[in-house]
Parts: C-alpha cells; sequence; structure tokens
C-alpha cells in the first residue's frame, strides 16, 4: 500500500462504519445534486416533485456558484449529478473525465437590479456607466459575472471600463450578488432575470435586446445509477421544464 | 502480566493520541504535498493578486492589533479590578463574538455600520460616508471578531497580579501610571502576549464577516483569506488557493514565534 493509499483507506473504513449505522426498514437511495446557485428554489422544488413521484429516492441538494462546484467536484466531492449555470463548467469536468453524459437545462436573461434607494439615479443600462455608483458583480470566473462583463462588452470597451472602475465587489456567485443590492449596501448590480423571483426590495431595469448575453445552463450526470439517470430524465423533461419556466427560466435553445 | 494489563490502557490513549496528531497533521502534508510539487505555485504567490492581498492582510491585520490594544487594555484592566453589578453581563458581552459565527458577525456589523444600518444610515445621510466596500470594513470586520481575545486574555492577566504589588508600589511614592507600567505590565506581560497573538491570529484569518461586510475586491477589501476563496474559485484554482495558502502559513508562523519570542523575553525580566 503507497503512502497516499493509507488516507483512501481510512476514508473507506469510515464510510463502511457510517453505512453499517444506517440501517433502515426499506432500502432507500440518496443521490446528491450540486446546482448553481441561480437554481436554488427551482431545483427545489424539482426536487420535491422527483421524491413524490419517486418515494424511495431522496434528493440530497447543495447549492453553490457553478465555479466552486466544479472545483468541489474536480477535488473528489461525492455527487451524482452537477447542474451549471455555464457549459464552461461542465467541460472542465469533461476534461477531467468526470462526466458521463450532459444536457442542455434551461436557458437565462440577464438583468440589472437596482436598490430602491437608488433607483432615482439608475434608469437605464447606460446610466451604469455613471460614476460613483457602487456596483456589484459576481466575480468573473463565475458564470454570472462571465455572462454580466460579456454584456458589458458588447457595449463598448469604453462603457465596459467605465462600469467596471464603479464595481465594489466581486462575489462568489449571483445570489451573493443579488443580496447586496437588497440589503442597500450597493446601488445596483447584474443578475439573472430568474433570479428577480426571489429578490426582495429591488427594482429591475431590463438590458437592451443587443447587449443581452444568454446564460446556458447544462445538467450533467457524474455517477452511475438508476435514480440519477431518474432525475436527469425528470430535470430535462417538459414536467421538469414547466418547473423551472415557472422560476423565470427560458428553455432550451431558445434566445432570450 | 501485571504489567501488561497495566500497560494497555495506556496502548489505547497512545494511540488515540496518535489517530489525533495524524489528523492535524495530514492538512499541513496535504498542502505542502501540492504546493512544493507544482511549478504553477511559485507564479501565484508572486502575482499581483497574491501580493496586494498579502499587503492588505498584513496592515489591515496590524492595525487591528493597535487598536484593540490601545482600546483593550484600559478595558481590561478595568474589568479585572472593578466589582459592580452586571459585570458578569459585560464580560460574557466581550466574548460574545468569540462564539458567534463569523458570518454572523459580518450580518451583525451590517446591521449596525452598513448603510440601512442603525448607524450606518445617519452616517450616509448626514456626512456621505458609506463603510461597506471599504478598507475600514475590512479593519472594522477584523477588530469585531479579534479584539475580545486581547481583552480576555489581558483581564484574566492583571488579575492574576497580586494587588498588593501594586500598592507597595504607591506607598513607596509611584504614580498610579508608573505602577502599572512598572509592575502591573510586566508580571501580567506573557498574559498580554497571548491575546495579542490570538487577536492578531483571529484577525488576519477573518473570512466570514469580511467577504458580507466588507465585500471582495483586490487591492481594497480582498484579503488573504478572501484571495484564497476567490482563487479556489477559478479554473486552475487549487493550485493558486494551496499556493496562497502556504505563503499565509508561513508568514503567521514567523510572527507568531515572533510573538512567542518577545512574550518569553520580557517576562522573564520583569
Amino acid at each position: 500500500m503507497s503512502l497516499r493509499a493509507i488516507p483512501a483507506a481510512a476514508v473507506a473504513t469510515a464510510a463502511l462504519a457510517l453505512a453499517a449505522c444506517g440501517g433502515s426498514d426499506e432500502p432507500r437511495q440518496t443521490i446528491t445534486v450540486l446546482a448553481a446557485a441561480s437554481l436554488t428554489e427551482a431545483f427545489g422544488e424539482l426536487a420535491e416533485a422527483f421524491e413524490a413521484a419517486n418515494p424511495d429516492v431522496d434528493v440530497r441538494l447543495a447549492f453553490a456558484g457553478s465555479a466552486t462546484l466544479r472545483t468541489q467536484v474536480i477535488e473528489g466531492a461525492p455527487a451524482d449529478l452537477f447542474a451549471s449555470a455555464s457549459p464552461d463548467e461542465v467541460a472542465a469536468l469533461a476534461a477531467a473525465g468526470l462526466v458521463l453524459e450532459e444536457r442542455p437545462l434551461a436557458g437565462n436573461a440577464l438583468v440589472v437590479v437596482v436598490a430602491e434607494d437608488a433607483s432615482d439615479r439608475i434608469g437605464g443600462f447606460a446610466d451604469l456607466a455613471e460614476p460613483g455608483l457602487r456596483l456589484v458583480l459576481a466575480a468573473e470566473n463565475v458564470p454570472a459575472g462571465r455572462y454580466a462583463r460579456e454584456s458589458l462588452a458588447l457595449a463598448g470597451a469604453d462603457f465596459a471600463a467605465r462600469v467596471l472602475a464603479n464595481v465594489r465587489s466581486n462575489e462568489a456567485n449571483v445570489r451573493a450578488t443579488l443580496a447586496k443590492v437588497e440589503l442597500g449596501e450597493a446601488d445596483a448590480a447584474i443578475v439573472y432575470a430568474s433570479d428577480l423571483a426571489a429578490a426582495d426590495g429591488v427594482v429591475a431595469v431590463a438590458i437592451p435586446e443587443r447587449f443581452q448575453v444568454a446564460a446556458e445552463y447544462r445538467i450533467a450526470l457524474l455517477a452511475e445509477s438508476e435514480a440519477a439517470r431518474a432525475f436527469l430524465a425528470f430535470a430535462t423533461s417538459p414536467e421538469g421544464a414547466a418547473v423551472l419556466a415557472r422560476h423565470g427560466f427560458e428553455p432550451v435553445g431558445v434566445a432570450p | 502480566m501485571t504489567a501488561l494489563r497495566a500497560r494497555a490502557p495506556y496502548a489505547g490513549l497512545g494511540l488515540l493520541m496518535a489517530v489525533f496528531a495524524v489528523f492535524f497533521v495530514l492538512p499541513f502534508a496535504g498542502l505542502l504535498e501540492r504546493g512544493l510539487g507544482d511549478r504553477g505555485a511559485w507564479d501565484a504567490i508572486t502575482s499581483d493578486t497574491a501580493l496586494d492581498a498579502l499587503v492588505l492582510s498584513l496592515w489591515t491585520s496590524a492595525l487591528s492589533l493597535v487598536i484593540a490594544i490601545v482600546a483593550g487594555t484600559p478595558v481590561a484592566y478595568w474589568l479585572a479590578h472593578a466589582r459592580f453589578r452586571g459585570k458578569g453581563a459585560v464580560e460574557a458581552l466581550i466574548d460574545l463574538p468569540i462564539v458567534l459565527p463569523p458570518t454572523i458577525a459580518g450580518v451583525a456589523l451590517l446591521t449596525a455600520f452598513g448603510r440601512r444600518g442603525l448607524l450606518g444610515t445617519p452616517l450616509d445621510e448626514w456626512f456621505g460616508v458609506t463603510l461597506g466596500f471599504s478598507t475600514v470594513a475590512v479593519i472594522m470586520a477584523q477588530l469585531f471578531v479579534g479584539a475580545p481575545f486581547y481583552v480576555r486574555a489581558a483581564r484574566a492577566g492583571f488579575a492574576s497580579v497580586d494587588a498588593q504589588y501594586e500598592r507597595v508600589a504607591h506607598t513607596l511614592g509611584a504614580s498610579r501610571l508608573r505602577a502599572f507600567a512598572r509592575v502591573v505590565l510586566p508580571l501580567s506581560w506573557p498574559s498580554l502576549a497571548a491575546g495579542a497573538a490570538l487577536c492578531w491570529a483571529r484577525a488576519l484569518g477573518e473570512l466570514g464577516a469580511t467577504l458580507i461586510f466588507a465585500g471582495n475586491l483586490q487591492g481594497e477589501t480582498q484579503t488573504m483569506p478572501l484571495a484564497i476563496l476567490s482563487a479556489f474559485e477559478r479554473a486552475d484554482g487549487l493550485t493558486t488557493a494551496v499556493a496562497l495558502a502556504i505563503l499565509l502559513l508561513a508568514v503567521a508562523l514567523v510572527a507568531l514565534a515572533a510573538f512567542w519570542l518577545i512574550s518569553s523575553r520580557n517576562g522573564a525580566a520583569p
């Protein structure tokens, strides 16, 4: 046994011991689904509906920025499915040989959210470049942050530079970004249109069609099991799409 | 036979201690193995992001410590000597940030000093001052989570000094301040140094409250722990995160060694 195998063996032993403790009357299956922070409410409902239809399966959900989840999976976090806000994170897992199958999940659009007290100063997308504003974005490596910067770039390099000069914080995921505006700490942020359903005390300002960037959500199967495959099928079924649509996501393959 | 039977429980304890030790040593070994075996690690350590974060971390945590000492020493001295009703409540209040999860500390700071907070609202409306997303907010978060460690240790240090020594110094004509500087301070020095080291280490490692209250911007509010977290989220992430972690670890070790050296030197010669 090599030195590196010792910790693995210890973990395996501990896992066996834990598994032995968890005896119950009927065999239940647990699947772990990692999902982008923006999917929090939608996947909560999706998991409930799935559990109702499959009473012998427990769905464990974990939400974080897609970038965080990607790193965790690469570092060995046990997960059955990964729903990412961008194809890039799934591609990174595929490159590491961790993806068994992937499917398009949903689309999303971008929107500017403005704190109520700042709504008189920000009436349109162009106002984001006004000097002295306090903006927050998701970090550049987080899908929401990447899409937001792409959108700003579409409006011109000079405009993008002026807006980025107003950025006071780069947040770890889109929901932390939204929270800073909800709290009034920041004047405005760029988040997903679907986040508006979960937002409180903010005013939405539309981003002009020509500067829109279509967010592309994908779901990947990471571990083989009947239950995981069933969840993958359910999430991408018309029923799953209806749940996602209720939470402000767009059907797959349709530009916003 | 008897000897063997008597030794058996000790063997069990020894095994438990060995497992315990491995539990603490292995994570550091893992960091070093990843960091030293990777060529990208050096680039990561010498990157602008890392240097900005290190510089910010060092000066903000040092300033937090200075504020904690200047404002906390009188409080600790007073608590060590004063007797009044509700003293227990005051002490508990000072200890509170120690048991509070830092994320809650961040939310609490927001509700007080945030733009819509108790004090933050008038500050913003009357003076146009906002603390969130500023380096001041970073220092406030560090002070909030770190200072209680110093005050707590200093209080215990002052309380352990026999009040008679101080009284004797007075009768020999020393002023209160002189008695404090010449008698109390040297005798309680080890406690003060230990408290200061803890306070500084806690400030240096502060993450949760800073993320929530101060935000995350390179050169402004992105301290080392935030830089490490941000690196973890990048595609090539772990290399950078590990490299920065090793750098922070090395800096912290040097500083702690200095603390212990100072405390043992001065403690020996009153």
